[in-house]
């Protein structure tokens, strides 16, 4: 009971502002042109809902986005691993790795639509390449932290390279693995809904474009915060997870 | 869920204990690595694309798309272009630090401050931005005002949450004695907390501004018009390639002297800072 009066605490400023933005608009300080009442946004969101608009388009993005994401983490990270581990690769791929990991990748949109299309395609290529990177890095600096102590008490207790692996060098890489998996999740639902809005004929974002070409405007602001509190809800997802898996450490 | 105080930047580049991530990488290996690594991906480039496994429409050499640049340069609107953009993306970047750094002072000390924008930035920083596009644009229209708003509206987390951190991780040793002698909170925010808490804001700085110049792309790409993400968008829809990888080229270059000018501007800034004097 505590903990639910504190949480409440912790969050009726949102919900001072949801009050405040039906206030407004009720008393018509502003037209439901601009902005439409928040009552009217939850029932726009109910009717697509039970309509399938919703699910249509949402379960394209969530593919996509789970599709790239998935790629990102096991390639991104199995490379991250192979460059601490050997050197020669280390000394071959990090220039690359250097050059284009501050390049903005929202660049990329137009060009993997000129590659693939207007589909899942370019989507999950995108999604792809501009997640890969945080989760190499992660994989890279995790594993090259791994205590040297460790590394050779494992060694000299008979642990062959693979063994060593999985129970020294994956467990200590795991922290800043995980750091480099949420950012990966939040550049992705980024990544998926601009190239969404700029380019694509399905989705979360195309919904919204047309939603909004079509004067539906509660429709479109039920589907912009639906898409927007997806990403604070990945982010607590990642949260929990990377507790539980973590849950060894103190 | 009891936590609700803005977890560490979480966007590209996180710093670990104030250290900026790229040192570790920097120091595996030498500067010079790097440059050799630009040429390598070059050349490799060239080869691949005159190799004629992939279509020139599909990836246009490094020499057509260097030649295109050149023309738009000459004769094109190749610097009206990169002028519009970084003239959005600095303006909304220069918003959001003075937004990030009154709100970010505010909420480290003022607990109502903080009871009220704690869970709108938790919320908000996690939060896929762009999707509030169509809204801007219904509200603001097509123009700079919503590309700018869109702008301060991604680049101003960042700011806030380091700001927090910055003062919240100031040794209270030195506001204790600054009270003592008398400052005023106007003289403590001016002399104390901001200057102290310089190292976070920084990079929050830099976390920023590399998305402060994405973000006037993506929109520009949205809304069409001039700058250098309208030109792609033009580029693409006339499916003139080299125009669209000339686009790249030109973004990667701008993203990376940015990144190097505010790498300079800190070390300049923080020169006083034992950060700055280790590094030497």
């Amino acid at each position: 009971m505590k903990r639910g009066a504190l949480l409440l605490f912790k969050f009726l400023p949102l919900l001072i502002l949801a009050v405040l933005w039906e206030i407004v608009c009720r008393a018509g300080l502003v037209s439901s042109l601009v902005l439409p009442p928040l009552s009217a946004v939850i029932e726009a969101g109910i009717d697509l809902m039970t309509s399938g608009d919703l699910w249509t388009n949402g379960e394209v993005s969530l593919y996509r986005v789970a599709a790239g994401l998935l790629l990102a983490i096991t390639l991104g990270g199995a490379l991250g691993f192979a460059m601490a581990w050997w050197r020669p690769l280390n000394s071959l791929i990090s220039p690359f790795v250097e050059i284009l990991y501050p390049m903005p990748k929202s660049a990329l949109i137009p060009v993997t639509a000129l590659w693939l299309g207007f589909g899942d395609g370019s989507k999950i290529l995108l999604i792809f390449l501009g997640c890969m990177l945080p989760v190499t890095l992660g994989a890279f600096n995790g594993a090259r932290g791994t205590d040297e102590a460790l590394l050779w008490s494992a060694r000299s207790m008979g642990a062959g390279p693979l063994r060593v692996l999985r129970d020294v060098v994956f467990p200590s890489a795991l922290p800043e693995l995980m750091n480099g998996i949420r950012t990966a999740i939040a550049l992705s639902l980024i990544l998926l809904v601009s190239s969404e809005l700029i380019v694509a004929r399905q989705g979360f974002g195309y919904l919204i474009g047309t939603l909004g070409s079509d004067g539906a405007y509660d429709a479109m602001f039920a589907v912009v915060l639906i898409v927007a509190s997806l990403g604070f809800i990945a982010d607590r997802l990642h949260l929990a997870a990377s507790g539980w898996v973590l849950r060894w450490r103190m | 869920m009891a936590d609700v105080t803005p977890t560490p930047l979480m966007a590209v580049g996180e710093p670990t204990e104030g250290r900026l991530p790229s040192r570790r990488f920097d120091s595996a290996f030498a500067l010079s690595g790097h440059w050799i690594g630009v040429i390598l991906i070059l050349i490799a480039w060239e080869v691949f694309a005159r190799s004629g496994r992939v279509s020139p429409f599909l990836l246009p050499a490094f020499s057509t798309v260097l030649a295109r640049i050149g023309a738009d340069a000459m004769a094109g609107p190749l610097f009206l272009n990169i002028g519009l953009t970084l003239y959005r993306a600095f303006l909304g970047f220069a918003i959001a630090g003075l937004i990030g750094l009154a709100l970010g002072v505010g909420m480290a000390r003022s607990r109502a401050i903080a009871w009220f924008f704690d869970p709108v930035i938790s919320i908000g920083f996690p939060m896929p931005k762009i999707t509030f596009l169509p809204v801007i644009i219904l509200w603001l229209g097509v123009y700079d005002v919503s590309k700018v708003t869109m702008i301060v509206l991604d680049a101003v987390f960042p700011i806030v949450t380091a700001t927090i951190a910055g003062i919240r991780g100031i040794d209270h040793q030195l506001i204790w004695s600054a009270r003592n002698m008398g400052a005023r909170e106007r003289h403590l925010i001016f002399h104390v907390l901001l200057p102290g808490a310089l190292p976070q804001i920084l990079t929050g700085f830099q976390v920023a501004l590399p998305i402060a110049l994405i973000v006037a792309i993506v929109t520009e790409m949205a809304m069409g018009g001039y700058g250098l993400g309208g030109a792609m968008i033009d580029a693409w829809r006339l499916a003139e390639s080299p125009k669209l990888f000339a686009g790249i080229v030109e973004i990667s270059i701008i993203g990376y002297l940015l990144v190097r000018g505010m790498a300079l501007l800190r070390r300049r800034l923080l020169h006083w800072h034992s950060e700055g004097r280790t590094r030497g």
